[in-house]
């Protein structure tokens, strides 16, 4: 079980908010301090690692840029959506951050409140504060295996087809 | 029950007999395009061997020639990877030069009947050529470069049949417009376009409304091949290929009828390319600061010729920079032999050099706090051209041309008037 404090987005939140093109090319805090400067100023020094994120529809809607990745490396801990844009998923798949969508999710959450989110010992997600329990959309095994771990590097690593990090 | 061009095309890449919605079809991928951004040291990582290299493609676009230290940084590894795997097609600075969704239409790289991946967003445009193109993650990028595979969850399909003709003046962008205002975002969902209004569309304008489709949130806009598409291929790429029509029988969730002479020019309000369209009257008038023309999207020749046309023998008002980039530096050499390049600089338009630019707040028209734009390219997502504060209205290039002249938002329909539909 996974749980953090969540912080609510709405409809059609953009890649472009979360990895803004003038720091695309930037180091990884630069691009971290950068995430949702335009649309909530300030908010990457209220988050914590380990919150997490409830949102509307097309959830990542936009360009192919890593913003999950973004989101992974500050420390959200996952984001539940009412959907989530094809591309953001894949990548979020790829890059090994937890992204599920979730019917119902905006409505059953306000900002703050602790959200739980059960993938092993069954399926679901649970509002600690109201008890209200939902069922998360479900994906195929072999994205989650990826998703929870680290995502596809990891994986071309084993097998010799890129070379590990350097640093 | 048949199956749809998308499902025809992921089944075949897929080695089944057919694919269903829901499903993840695991596919061999026949063509790999490789961007600038894939090489940025934060991004990249070391490839030991590639599946295919004469299925991967290498273009630098979006940051071309290198606007700094960490782009020409980035350049030099994209260079190293092409000679360290022998990669022919690998389009550098120079002769052919382009974005990358250009190069891949341009020289019918996106093979109709095949998967296409690109590490960046609108390589829908390569439905146009009735190519399954979609874009993808650095991670999997090189998972399909390593490995010649990819995954796709199958979604559902929207099917627009396409009907009539579009009046003088209006756009396949307004096309995109009409669609992203009435129906919103298509999540997961596929777009299939088809019908007897296609006849009336050039190749050109379908790029447009393939890379546009992007913007609707779609996995893949595949146009119905025709005799048009099948000469255009084969004059370009000899690669044997079977364009893919739905099946008689297909199934998709919709059929929606689109009557393209009902379409007038619109205008996306700024922030949000969906559900944000209005007819040019509703903001007529509204001060610019500057106008672009340009990307995947608005950069095609038919596009270059309609600027040129709007704005022959006339200036641009004062205060206002309109910025033109082609989309290929082969547009550009064409743009140039039908004589649009000088029309549009003697009417104070400056003419790129064929890079993704301004579109992605890259370089050579950046907005500034406050600054007002009206752009015919992908995107008007806040701060995405530069600064947050900026406004950006997204329209055709005509109305982009129109408003430049005018010194704000402006209706084209006077530089089209006595045109025949």
């Amino acid at each position: 079980m996974i749980a953090g404090r969540a912080w609510k987005f709405g409809d059609d939140i953009n890649t472009d908010l979360m990895l803004p093109g003038w720091v695309m090319a930037k180091t990884p805090e630069e691009q971290a301090r950068a995430v949702f400067a335009a649309n909530r100023p300030g908010w990457i020094d209220e988050m914590r690692r380990g919150d997490v994120i409830v949102a509307g529809n097309n959830f990542g809607m936009g360009s192919n840029r890593p913003a999950a990745r973004s989101l992974r490396n500050i420390g959200i801990g996952f984001l539940v959506a009412e959907t989530i844009n094809g591309l953001f998923f894949r990548n979020s798949v790829n890059f090994g951050f937890l992204a599920l969508e979730c019917p119902g999710v905006a409505a059953a959450f306000e900002e703050g409140d602790t959200a739980e989110l059960e993938l092993d010992a069954g399926w679901s997600l649970r509002n600690v504060r109201t008890g209200r329990q939902l069922t998360p959309q479900r994906i195929p095994e072999r994205l989650l295996t990826l998703m929870r771990g680290g995502g596809i590097f990891p994986l071309l690593e084993a097998e010799g087809l890129i070379a590990p990090r350097a640093r | 029950m048949g199956m749809n061009i998308a499902e025809k095309i992921l089944a075949g890449a897929a080695g089944v007999a057919r694919v269903e919605p829901g499903e993840i079809a695991i596919v061999e991928v026949g063509t790999c395009v490789l961007t600038d951004m894939n090489f940025f040291p934060a991004s990249w990582r070391e490839v030991l061997k590639v599946a295919d290299p004469a299925r991967i493609v290498v273009v630098l676009d979006h940051f071309i020639p290198a606007n700094d230290p960490q782009s020409a940084a980035a350049h030099a590894t994209a260079r190293q990877f092409a000679r360290r795997f022998g990669i022919g097609r690998f389009h550098d600075v120079g002769r052919d030069q382009g974005i990358s969704h250009v190069v891949v239409a341009d020289q019918a790289y996106a093979v109709p009947g095949t998967v296409l991946v690109n590490a960046d967003s609108h390589t829908c445009g390569g439905g146009a050529l009735n190519c399954a193109a979609r874009g993808v993650g650095l991670p999997e990028m090189l998972f399909a470069v390593t490995t010649g595979k990819s995954w796709f969850r199958v979604g559902e399909t929207i099917r627009y049949e396409l009907e009539g003709k579009l009046r003088p003046g209006v756009s396949a962008k307004d096309v995109f417009l009409h669609i992203a205002g009435k129906f919103g975002a298509h999540v997961n969902q596929n777009v299939e376009f088809g019908g007897p209004g296609m006849a009336n569309l050039s190749l050109n304008a379908r790029r447009t409304m393939a890379i546009m489709g992007t913007e609707l949130s779609a996995e893949f806009v595949i146009f119905e091949p025709d005799d048009r598409l099948i000469d255009y291929v084969r004059a370009r790429n000899p690669a044997p290929f079977t364009p893919q029509w739905p099946d008689r029988d297909a199934r998709y969730k919709e059929r929606r009828p689109l009557d393209l002479g009902a379409i007038e020019p619109l205008v996306a309000l700024p922030d949000a390319v969906v559900n944000s369209s209005v007819p040019v009257a509703q903001v007529a008038g509204q001060r610019i600061d500057q106008a672009f023309i340009g990307s995947c999207a608005n950069g095609t020749l038919d596009d270059l010729a309609v600027a040129a046309k709007v704005v022959a023998g006339r200036r641009v008002a004062p205060g206002v920079r309109l910025i033109v980039t082609p989309g290929s530096q082969a547009i550009y050499r064409e743009a140039l032999a039908a004589g649009y390049v000088a029309t549009l600089s003697e009417a104070g338009a400056v003419v790129t050099s064929a890079t993704c630019g301004a579109c992605v707040g890259g370089h050579m028209g950046v907005l500034g706090p406050g600054e007002v734009c009206i752009t015919a390219s992908t995107r008007n997502f806040k701060g995405r051209m530069g600064d947050p504060s900026a406004r950006i209205y997204m329209a055709s290039p005509a109305t982009v041309a129109a408003s430049a002249l005018a010194g704000h938002i402006a209706h084209a329909g006077e530089f089209f008037a006595g045109e025949l539909a």
